[in-house]
């Protein structure tokens, strides 16, 4: 595992959140390397399927998509524990369409490791087969959930608002998925292929980071870049 | 060629002697195009402007419908214009001999303004002459009723045609043409249109193509008017090196426009039209009435300087090719044309806009904005002389479009794959459609035609037992009557100017006083002293007026706070809401961000090869002004003239980097892709390129390594660099993640109906839309690289914002040909595009150096500086 623990630190960037010390993977996914669990948010198994059945025929591969770069992480990572943030099937149907090559690639990947499915509010239930949703994880002082609570919450790991930062420098601007955190809380940006992003500066952030001068943790191309909420503006 | 001897027309005494009541007598080309269409001949009329050309694509209609008894009425002529507002002037100006010879003819428009009780009566009992646009046909041909609707037709008549053909446009209006000759074969196709290079592309176009056949309708051309008087400006002032807004020439244009009874003021984009308008403004001593029409801004805007104009109220206009075609506004006398001209035929049309008199001669003046335009305005007018045309070639059918259609006809009567097919390839610009891809177009139609089939039971379209292909449900024509079109170019937001404090309500009561509606509060009245005192106006509440409409990407580049040009005036953007980008007043002086686009039309294969031309001849440079033959003396003398067949390449050391500078003169959207690939090779070959800028003649690139010296050295070569083989692999590369590549592909997307912009019940804007197409591209370029859809794109990629066919010819044209300046220092030509470094975005796809920068701010911010 050597060579796995050098391609981590040069591309994964640290957030602290509660005086823990957690690994921002610029896949978009949060490493918590002491507990050796990683948390994914938004997954929206099944997205093009939904849209397809409203007759906008999306290509039938982000499932597949999705499920190729967890897989990636989870060679990278191996984690002993796995969090899907929520939100994690597009529906409440998605499973009846998901195909039986992704299903199965899904159940490979969660064989010989805990997988925590967190309730989201697209996804009321986990399609059969593969195990049961919970609301929370507690975990010291982190508490994993799908929808971060407004005000203070210490310690809070969330998802659920996808989060995607417009980035501005002298250079210009750039507009990427990122995670954002005030070191008492992260929001995660969500993983889905077709999952988008929501401007930080969108009124729905201003409840979570209001008070704080908070980081927003860029996702580039090969490395997490953090940046200022000064440099971060709305679309 | 020789033609057959042409039968003469038959024109019936009543039009002899309205002609005559009017001192007109019937022009040649009228009688010839009459004649053509009595003995049943598709025809193409090309004829310049104010040669009575709609008149004589009108005359056989009402001829026949004088002349014909008939028991059932129906729809005789379908008119089709580009422009709904040419739809209703062209029926205005028609009812005139209507009603004057008391012809028995029923005329009417139908546009999107047409209210839906008297859509639905024509299409049960239709008028005699129909005027439309092509959206409106192929909406009236998507309908159940198309069948009972265009049974009678005769005629169909196409204005503008050189201005339809050229884009996605036309190519739904082929296959709208290819079915109309299927529901009416006794109906006969008439083109109008100005000069172009090609005429038989035309002729082609307008009836079917059955390969290996090369069919052609008929051709009729008017005898070219008077020649046009055309100058170039010889300033007074200081000739810029770069920029287009050609603020030095305002005094000069003013003066003109002061001398003229009225004139239109050419630019070549909104950018360069708000700056124009407001330097005129800034000089407007006399007051003269001058009013700015452009496409953003609002149409009920437009239509108030539309007929201000008629009405013969205004001075002068300054607009865009929003007022390119066809509609007779008024009397202009003098056409001036700011900036660079880009075409030989473009400027030739534009100039025929001044006197709609064929008699007398058209005045022009061109007005450079640079020391490089003053060439192109020089080939432009030895171009327009020798009567040499360069409108473009013609297209091959867009994949996309031909989805739209399909699922159109669809909703209009199940299909047969195959006699489909055949209407199909006898539009010409699917004539070489194999039958496998529209096999493919069907199946995308249908579920998206993806390797992976998992759509089924969702399908759009299905085939039944009966073979036929079959709408799934009437909501899925619905949707698709709501999608029509393929003019998605951009994503538009509404500007709203939000409500003001109270010194500014004031000054924008007090002018709206004076009447003058078509300009700018700011600008018509109120006291200069305040108007210029720099005030931010503060964040303003919402509900406040529209100003039009811009350009979402444009937007995309500014941040709150930014200011800039709309309208004639400087605005601030205060933030986006929803679809909106809302906006105050902002009393600054200068807008921050300049301009966002040099000019949407590259410059023409044609004319930069007469400025290649003109540029290594020092014999040429006498009808140039002094300043221009000064500068490219000194450039012969400290580096070298680009030769006219070979690519000249400096490369010159400046403030501690190295630059190299390229003159292709391929016209910018060629010399960015070029600048993509490029700098991505020169990374290659350690070079460490840091940017690069291009403008229409040269593109400059500046690394951390010295490319001079190592090509000295024999280290590197630029045949290497410039060699072909960068679109292979390196272009593969690119455009994997190129922001223009993902344009392309969204404008696909949505014309070819994967992504509707539109539903039932609710209108959607792409901004609202829930997923993103950027996101489906990266997708289905993974999963299904050949699929339908990315194979659009990259068609569209080949002319469209990467120009690559473009790319492609140049770099066969320099292959071997290069020709390398190693300078101690910058030269004379290389000045320019040196300029426009900071003025325009830089490039190179180490954008990411934005997140690099942030980064860095943020780590300097915690060190406490």
């Amino acid at each position: 595992m050597q060579q796995a623990q050098t391609t981590r630190n040069e591309t994964a960037a640290t957030i602290t959140v509660a005086s823990v010390s957690l690994a921002a993977d610029p896949a978009g996914a949060l490493w918590h390397e002491e507990a050796r669990l990683l948390a994914v948010a938004d997954l929206h198994f099944e997205k093009g399927s939904a849209f397809a059945m409203r007759r906008q025929m999306l290509p039938p591969y982000d499932t597949a998509a999705t499920l190729a770069r967890l897989a990636t992480l989870v060679l990278r990572y191996q984690p002993k524990t796995v969090v899907a943030l929520g939100d994690s099937f597009h529906d409440a149907r998605a499973g009846e369409r998901m195909a039986r090559d992704d299903y199965d690639a899904l159940r490979a990947l969660m064989r010989g490791r805990d997988w925590i499915w967190i309730a989201g509010n697209h996804d009321p239930q986990i399609p059969a087969g593969l195990g049961d949703m919970q609301e929370e994880l507690t975990l010291g002082p982190l508490v994993f959930r799908h929808e971060p609570r407004h005000g203070d919450s210490h310690g809070e790991i969330a998802g659920h608002l996808h989060p995607a930062a417009r980035v501005v420098s002298p250079s210009g601007s750039l507009r990427r998925k990122c995670f954002v955190s005030d070191g008492t809380r992260c929001v995660l940006p969500a993983f889905g292929a077709y999952a988008g992003g929501l401007n930080i500066r969108d009124a729905a952030f201003a409840p979570l980071f209001g008070i704080r001068p908070f980081t927003a943790h860029v996702l580039g191309r090969a490395r997490v870049f953090a940046v200022g909420g000064r440099n971060c503006v709305g679309d | 060629m020789k033609q057959p001897k042409a039968i003469p027309a038959v024109l019936p005494k009543t039009f002899a002697a309205w002609f005559a009541a009017r001192g007109w007598t019937p022009r040649a080309h009228q009688l010839e195009l009459l004649a053509k269409a009595q003995t049943g001949e598709s025809a193409l009329l090309i004829a310049p402007t104010g040669a009575g050309k709609t008149l004589a694509g009108f005359l056989p209609t009402l001829v026949d419908l004088a002349q014909q008894r008939r028991n059932i009425r129906g729809l005789h002529t379908l008119y089709i214009s580009p422009l709904k507002a040419l739809a209703v002037d062209v029926a205005r100006n028609l009812e005139m001999p209507v009603a004057e010879m008391n012809l028995p003819v029923r005329l009417e428009t139908r546009t999107g303004d047409t209210p839906a009780s008297r859509r639905m009566r024509q299409r049960r009992l239709p008028p005699d002459i129909l005027l439309t646009t092509p959206e409106q046909l192929e909406l009236l041909l998507g309908s159940a009723d198309a069948e009972h609707l265009f049974a009678t037709l005769q005629r169909v008549v196409f204005d503008e045609l050189h201005a339809l053909v050229t884009s996605k446009r036309g190519d739904l209006l082929a296959l709208g043409l290819a079915r109309l000759r299927n529901l009416a074969p006794a109906m006969t196709a008439t083109g109008l249109s100005a000069t172009v290079r090609d005429p038989d592309e035309l002729r082609r176009w307008l009836v079917p193509q059955t390969p290996p056949q090369n069919n052609l309708s008929a051709l009729v051309t008017a005898s070219a008017g008077a020649a046009a008087e055309i100058s170039m400006l010889d300033t007074r002032e200081r000739l810029p090196w770069a920029g287009h807004s050609a603020i030095h020439a305002m005094p000069e244009i003013y003066e003109a426009i002061k001398r003229a009874h009225m004139t239109l003021v050419f630019v070549n984009t909104r950018a360069q039209a708000e700056a124009v308008f407001q330097q005129l403004w800034s000089i407007n001593d006399d007051n003269l009435a001058i009013a700015l029409h452009h496409g953003s801004l609002d149409a009920s805007q437009r239509r108030r300087v539309e007929a201000a104009m008629a009405e013969g109220k205004l001075k002068a206009v300054v607009c865009t090719s929003t007022l390119d075609l066809g509609i007779d506004w008024g009397d202009v006398d003098l056409v001036i044309n700011v900036g660079a001209p880009k075409g030989a035929s473009r400027i030739t049309q534009r100039i025929g806009r001044a006197n709609h008199r064929l008699d007398e001669p058209s005045r022009a003046l061109l007005v450079p904005a640079n020391r490089f335009e003053v060439l192109e305005c020089r080939a432009a007018i030895d171009a327009a002389k020798a009567g040499a045309q360069d409108t473009p070639v013609a297209r091959t059918g867009a994949l996309d479009v031909l989805a739209q259609h399909i699922l159109g006809m669809a909703c209009a009567m199940p299909f047969q794959a195959d006699q489909f097919y055949n209407e199909i390839i006898s539009a010409e610009p699917y004539r070489n459609l194999e039958h496998a891809t529209f096999d493919d177009a069907v199946a995308f139609v249908a579920t998206g035609g993806y390797a992976l089939k998992t759509y089924d039971r969702f399908a759009k379209i299905r085939q039944t037992k009966d073979g036929l292909w079959r709408i799934a449900n009437p909501r899925v024509a619905q949707t698709w009557r709501m999608n029509v079109g393929t003019i998605v170019e951009e994503n538009m937001l509404k500007v709203r100017l939000t409500r003001e404090r109270k010194p500014i309500a004031k000054s924008a009561s007090k002018s709206s006083g004076s009447g003058s509606l078509w300009y700018p509060t700011r600008l018509a009245g109120g006291d200069p002293a305040t108007a210029q005192r720099p005030q931010y106006t503060g964040p303003v509440a919402r509900g406040g007026r529209v100003l039009g409409e811009i350009e979402e990407y444009f937007l995309e580049t500014l941040v709150p706070g930014d200011t800039f040009l709309f309208g004639g005036e400087i605005l601030a953007l205060q933030g986006i809401v929803e679809n909106e980008a809302l906006v105050s007043r902002a009393r600054s002086d200068t807008p921050k961000v300049p301009s966002y686009a040099g000019g949407k039309f590259p410059l023409s294969t044609y004319l930069a090869e007469r400025v290649r031309g003109m540029l290594s001849d020092p014999r040429a440079w006498k009808h140039l002004p002094t300043q221009v033959a000064d500068w490219l003396e000194l450039q012969q003398h400290l580096s070298m003239l680009p030769p006219s067949g070979d690519m000249l390449v400096e490369t010159f050391p400046r403030g501690g980097r190295y630059y190299l500078v390229a003159y292709p003169f391929e016209g910018r959207l060629a010399h960015q892709t070029l600048g993509m690939l490029l700098t991505r090779r020169m990374e290659r070959m350690g070079l460490k390129p840091l940017g690069f800028v291009a403008n229409d003649y040269a593109i400059a690139i500046w690394s951390l390594a010295d490319a001079g010296t190592r090509a000295k050295k024999g280290l590197v070569s630029m045949g290497e660099l410039f060699a072909r083989d960068m679109l292979g692999d390196d272009l593969e590369e690119w455009l994997q993640e190129s922001a223009l590549m993902k344009r392309t592909f969204r404008n696909c997307a949505i014309i070819a109906g994967l992504i509707e912009r539109r539903f039932p019940g609710k209108e959607k804007t792409a901004r609202q839309m829930t997923i993103s197409t950027d996101l489906v591209y990266d997708v289905l370029r993974r999963h299904e690289p050949d699929h339908i859809l990315l194979r659009a794109a990259r068609d569209d990629a080949m002319s469209g914002l990467l120009d690559l066919q473009r790319l492609a010819q140049m770099l066969s044209r320099i292959e071997g040909r290069i020709v390398h300046k190693d300078l101690e220092r910058i030269s004379p030509l290389a000045v320019p595009v040196m300029l426009e470094i900071g003025r325009e975005p830089v490039y190179g796809e180490a954008r990411e150096q934005v997140l690099v920068e942030a980064a860095e701010d943020l780590v300097r911010e915690a060190m406490g500086n």
